[in-house]
């Protein structure tokens, strides 16, 4: 189970505190309190991540690089409102604080990240904080905005109302952070025992009595909020117009699809090629052999299949990241809430589905957003049905084999555009389908609320853009690549034994031979069966081994390939094909995030089983429908 | 709808405020887990709300609430009681 967190704890050690000396810091703050920002600022580039074991939850820990202080290590606590256990955030927060988390170690000192710009509520937080008694720093971030909106703060009776020491800063220019090494130096040193007399903590758990006493607080600060920013109001009142809005949304999402696939589609292809030959030509120096073959077709290949859609996965990620920090993914959910609740799920949703369009893995990774585990986690399940990237070499190829080009609408829409665009429509169908029965079977929500918090508007950060596209991509190479190493080897394995077989006399041949009495009705033959079997690393690999099946086949070998499968296939057999590829689950990197997601391989087994069986019912009807049809 | 008991209020459900309407929060009729929820986002009793504007589909509803603004579907503001000064009586 937690054979992906292990190599990650590897760094931190848990050892019994010693008082007074600090090695382990804690950073918490409320949601939007600029707390990744600071994260970013004082790590640097060199941060890891993981999952919490056992629950859905990241940790993101790292060396304090950024103030030159690498001995020391910062936890990134999640973003949270209250420390009361309702949210598995918040249990998260509380386990670690207390040094109840395994594998992480207990924190010396806190960090609370506060937004100046709403002092008033996010000072709630402080209250559970300060009454766990470690040694705590409070951050007024954003500071400079807020004084420059007109806003104020007494930081020096902030300090004597909490007990602890409060520093003005700003995460986004680094400006303040002095304050931090101060106090870190400090601490290191001698233990000071707070003036814990003085301070009064409301009641905890009563989030009345937080509120009031945040209230109080404020008031005998001189807290004075700042004008909120005039440029949201009016950005909003454009972005989310009644007429106006919808049609700058549509805009946005065809702008986003028209970047990727114009541009991540040749990026993977070149990059693609450039993978290839250079396998190829590493392939020259190794000689011809069984070891040159497992290198170069097994590993190189396979591990090829999946990085090719490394450049259009990192675009999507950086255009969620902008859309993100810009504050208009929120405008986005809030938009698209009508249209999503209908299936059941939530407007936060849609920016993750529509990224499953092009790939299901950042799709994935991006539903993080959706506080709803109930409603994530559908989202997840949905998500992979979403007509990726991956599907189309397989599609074009069949379409182009088996359906005449005939125009049904002029020449702009013809018979193939039809086809190709009713295989959308299906697997958006199925997706629908699906996140309608799973909401009200496994994954029926009680009662959750959907709260949407509409941050001001932002201009994003290159750096921030950058150090999330790094992130994100680094842990879709750690998760998906070791297990599509293993899945690359077992398959090269199994189509080379027994030694100096050809592919339909391996292990993976026969199997594929003797299933074929199961995948018969579909009007598969074996050779579709070993095709299916070997894309299940990703989809576009059938296309790969269809190739080397029908090149070394004698009756075929002169032919192309698509004169070689309408040789070979039906019609109703080649479109159960593409219905098959609709709906099956053929993409190890998926299962692997989708596990890491969910930190569990219950759900991607469900997944696979459920997809599967989905896909071999729609392609047996699809061919008896097409075989009796015509 | 019915009249309130100091006279000069009256006691609505959230969802039922116009926009540009200011009110004072009453009371959540929601349960625990969802009334925490939004308790620690700062909807709590005698909380001054203010309806900012509805999404192009009419549904959800921006608040601004404490200094931030926060959308709320009708079906958990129905459930949020408020009180507002009735104006030209």
């Amino acid at each position: 189970m937690n054979d992906c967190c292990a190599t990650e704890t590897i760094d931190i050690k848990v050892e019994p505190r010693i008082p007074g000396k600090i090695r382990t810091v804690a950073l918490i703050g409320p949601p939007n309190s600029g707390k990744s920002t600071l994260f970013n600022r004082l790590t640097g580039l060199r941060q890891k991540v993981a999952n919490y074991p056992g629950v859905t939850v990241e940790q993101h820990f790292g060396k304090l690089n950024g103030i030159g202080r690498s001995e020391l290590i910062l936890i990134d606590l999640p973003g949270i409102y209250s420390l009361d256990s309702y949210s598995e955030d918040a249990r998260v927060a509380v386990d670690v604080l207390h040094g109840d988390m395994p594998g992480t170690p207990a924190p010396d000192a806190v960090l609370l990240v506060l937004d100046s710009l709403h002092l008033r509520r996010q000072l709630t937080l402080a209250a559970p904080v300060l009454s766990l008694g470690l040694p705590t720093l409070v951050l007024l971030n954003m500071s400079d905005l807020m004084e420059s909106r007109g806003g104020e703060v007494d930081t020096l009776a902030l300090a004597q109302e909490l007990g602890v020491p409060v520093a003005k800063i700003s995460a986004s220019r680094g400006t303040g952070l002095d304050a931090i090494t101060h106090f870190l130096d400090r601490k290191s040193e001698v233990v000071q025992p707070r003036a814990a007399a003085k301070l009064e903590l409301p009641v905890v758990g009563n989030a009345r009595s937080y509120r009031q006493w945040a209230t109080g607080i404020s008031t005998r600060t001189k807290y004075k909020a700042p004008l909120s920013s005039e440029w949201t109001r009016k950005l909003d009142r454009v972005l989310l117009h009644r007429i106006v809005g919808p049609f700058l949304f549509l805009a946005v999402v065809i702008s986003v699809f028209q970047v990727v696939f114009s541009i991540g589609q040749p990026l993977s292809n070149a990059f693609g090629d450039l993978l290839n030959s250079a396998g190829a030509r590493i392939g020259t120096f190794l000689g011809h052999g069984w070891f040159e073959s497992l290198l170069i077709d097994g590993i190189w290949k396979g591990v090829a299949s999946v990085l090719v859609f490394l450049p259009q996965i990192l675009l999507l990620f950086l255009f969620i990241g902008v859309l993100e920090d810009s504050g208009y993914l929120a405008r986005a959910a809030l938009i698209a809430d009508r249209v999503m609740r209908s299936i059941g799920l939530n407007g936060k949703a849609f920016i993750p589905l529509l990224s499953a369009y092009a790939c299901a893995v950042p799709a994935i990774m991006a539903t993080r957003t959706i506080e709803n585990k109930r409603d994530r986690f559908a989202t997840i399940l949905v998500a992979p049905f979403m007509t990726c990237s991956a599907r189309l070499p397989i599609y074009l190829l069949m379409i182009a084999a088996f359906i005449p080009n005939k125009p049904i609408i002029g020449e702009f829409f013809g018979l193939r555009a039809a086809v190709m665009l009713s295989l959308y429509l299906l697997g958006f169908l199925a997706a629908l389908g699906t996140a309608r029965l799973l909401k009200s079977s496994i994954l029926k929500a009680a009662s959750a609320p959907f709260i949407l918090e509409l941050p001001q508007y932002r201009l994003p950060t290159l750096r921030s853009l950058g150090l999330r596209v790094v992130d994100r991509g680094k842990v879709f190479l750690k998760q998906a690549g070791t297990i599509i190493l293993c899945v690359t080897v077992v398959l090269w394995v199994l189509s080379h034994v027994p030694f100096h077989s050809t592919l339909p006399q391996s292990f993976i041949g026969h199997v594929g031979q003797w299933i074929e009495p199961v995948i018969r009705p579909l009007g598969f033959n074996w050779k579709i069966g070993i095709g299916l079997l070997s894309s299940i690393i990703a989809r576009e690999v059938i296309v790969g081994t269809l190739g080397t099946l029908y090149g070394a086949d004698p009756a075929t070998q002169s032919l192309s390939l698509q004169a070689a499968l309408r040789h070979d296939l039906t019609l109703g057999g080649a479109m159960a094909l593409v219905v098959f590829f609709a709906f099956a689950m053929q993409c190890t990197s998926t299962l692997a995030i989708v596990r890491r997601e969910t930190n569990s391989w219950r759900w991607p087994a469900l997944q696979f089983a459920y997809m599967s069986v989905l896909a071999y019912l729609a392609a047996l009807a699809t061919n008896q429908l097409i075989t009796h049809l015509f | 709808m019915k009249d309130g008991i100091q006279g000069w209020t009256k006691l609505n459900a959230l969802s039922e405020l116009g926009i540009g309407k200011m009110a004072i929060i009453e009371s959540l009729d929601l349960p625990d887990e969802v009334g925490h929820h939004l308790m620690h986002m700062g909807i709590v009793p005698e909380a001054r709300i203010v309806v900012i504007r509805r999404a192009p589909a009419g549904d959800p509803t921006v608040y601004y609430i404490d200094g931030f603004e926060i959308a709320l579907r009708r079906e958990t503001a129905r459930s949020i009681r408020v009180r507002t000064i009735e104006e030209g009586h």
